[in-house]
């Protein structure tokens, strides 16, 4: 279980978390929606500890995410970022396999090639790809990699920031699928960002709108269409009418 | 007046906390090293583009250098009947000084520049993030290998760009200056103490430590975008030139001053 209490973050005079409180049950997708530069991404990393909040509390499983043994928090984590943030010094093997590399597995190269490729598979990708370099790869592509070594390690909690934005609806389906399966079989905590609204359908349990800085709107994701909001009912429809404005 | 007094006052602070942050770090560097685990694919090839890769550009630094200090050293001491002392002018001249100031020189604008460049990258391309999730620590990963690297490979290049050096004065003094290679060479060995040597080497360590250590942490300290990288790599080679000066000052008061 992750939960987030009265979590407030800036950056300067940019306030950009407002109180935010969330409670993600443990082996439950939740997908986090809202405007562009809302503060999404921030959340995200706020709980995995890549940044420190300024008011509030992150608890994973009832520990503060900021005391105890760091290495055995991340061990449990698993995070695709929004830009896929490649190793460009290593060939997308490595790239995969590189907790399972340098991790305390410590697997030896050909079995840590082999978890790869089989990984690559995964996500659309064909044992080619394996040597070649993230900056011979096209965006998609680099995307699907970057999934692949998010879940390389079978990780308890996974943060997908927007793991569909630039793919085909064919791939958007292989990976929605995926990560379905992910929470279904292995029982994992995902938290997915997405813009993509057939995504949500697919792969939320739970849907958290993020507005102003705090949820605006909590709930199973069959109430979607009925949620009686104004901003999820706008995010739905796309229009530029609404409480969200369309310039920020 | 009080306005300029309280302006470089300001400055003076800026500067004394910018020294105290390097130090904190360059602390925490070497807190790492200690602790494991250690990466040692990243250190042999940390060792490789450190050290055996800036080969080429520090023997040709050397080497025109020595040429040249033989052609100055030599018009300059002719007009005192000096000719006789260029060798040992050179070979003091070059192990001491120049040896050790050059190569530091070359390896800020190399392999600074490099190591501030591709760390500045990673970061705003939040790999240095990705590295932190995948429980590997940036400071184990990326900066102990580079700087153990220049602590150990740099004075090694020193001592190369030293010998290369005094050859490439001895070339110069035997091809066009009539001098005797034998005698040329005696007189160069002879007039060098172990002070100097270990001085030149002790030089280059300090100077790699410094310039490896300044494009981590300028690299680490990156703005966001294009922009970031470029003033990170900027600032680095900046910085690790004065420092590399500086320390160089510092160092041959310790080691000649007496
Ligand atoms: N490291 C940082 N330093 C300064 N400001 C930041 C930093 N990270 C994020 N921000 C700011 O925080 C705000 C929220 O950013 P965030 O990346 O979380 O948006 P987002 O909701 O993920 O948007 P998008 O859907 O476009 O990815 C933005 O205004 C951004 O400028
Ligand atoms: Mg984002």
């Amino acid at each position: 279980m992750i939960e987030l209490e009265q979590v407030y973050k800036a950056f300067g005079n940019n306030r950009v978390l407002r109180g935010m409180t969330l409670r993600v049950p443990k082996g439950t997708s939740t997908v986090i929606i809202g405007g562009s530069g809302t503060g999404k991404s921030v959340v995200l990393k706020c709980i995995i500890g890549l940044l420190a909040v300024d008011h509030g509390r992150i608890t994973v499983d009832g520990s503060d995410v900021t005391v105890g043994d760091r290495d055995a928090f991340l061990a449990r984590f698993g995070m695709l970022f929004q830009g896929g943030a490649l190793f460009d010094s290593m060939p997308v093997w490595q790239n995969v396999a590189f907790r399972l590399l340098l991790g305390s597995q410590k697997l030896s190269q050909a079995d840590a090639r082999e978890v790869a490729i089989e990984k690559l598979r995964r996500v659309g990708l064909t044992p080619d790809v394996a040597h070649k370099f993230p900056a011979e790869l096209s965006g998609g592509m680099q995307k699907r990699v970057g999934l692949a070594r998010t879940i390389a390690a079978d990780p308890e909690i996974i943060f997908f920031d927007e793991p569909t934005t630039g793919l085909d609806p064919i791939m958007a389906g292989v990976i929605n699928d995926l990560i379905r399966e992910i929470v279904v079989e292995i029982g994992a905590t995902a938290m997915t960002i997405t813009h993509d609204m057939s995504s949500v359908r697919a792969i939320a349990d739970t849907v958290a709108m993020l507005h102003n800085g705090v949820v605006q709107w909590t709930g199973p994701v069959q109430d979607l269409n009925n949620s009686g909001d104004p901003c999820v009912e706008q995010f739905i429809s796309g229009s530029v009418d609404g409480p969200i404005e369309a310039i920020r | 007046m009080e306005h300029v007094l309280g302006s470089i006052g300001q400055q003076v602070l800026r500067a004394l906390a910018a020294v105290g942050r390097v130090t904190m770090y360059a602390f925490l560097v070497f807190a790492h090293v200690l602790r494991p685990p250690f990466y040692l694919r990243e250190f042999k090839n940390a060792l490789f583009q450190v050290g055996w890769l800036s080969l080429p550009v520090v023997g040709l630094t050397a080497i025109f250098t020595g040429g040249a200090l033989v052609l100055q050293i030599y018009a300059g001491g002719a007009r005192f009947n000096a000719e006789a002392v260029v060798p040992q002018i050179v070979a003091i001249g070059m192990v001491r000084e120049l040896g050790p100031v050059l190569v530091g020189l070359m390896i800020a604008a190399r392999v600074t520049s490099s190591i501030a460049a591709e760390i500045a990258t990673m970061k705003v391309t939040e790999q240095i993030d990705a590295l932190i999730t995948l429980s590997t620590h940036p400071f184990k990963y990326l900066f102990v290998p580079r700087v153990l690297a220049g602590l150990i490979t740099v004075p090694l290049l020193v001592g190369v760009g030293d010998i290369i050096g005094i050859f490439g004065g001895h070339l110069v003094a035997t091809q066009s200056l009539g001098f005797n290679s034998v005698t040329y060479l005696q007189s160069s060995y002879n007039i060098l103490e172990t002070r100097d040597v270990v001085s030149s080497l002790v030089k280059g360590c300090v100077f790699g430590g410094i310039a490896t250590l300044m494009g981590c942490y300028y690299g680490q300290n990156s703005g966001r975008g294009a922009q970031g990288v470029g003033r990170a790599t900027k600032g680095s080679v900046e910085a690790a030139a004065v420092l590399i000066l500086g320390a160089n000052f510092v160092l041959t008061s310790l080691f000649f001053s007496v």
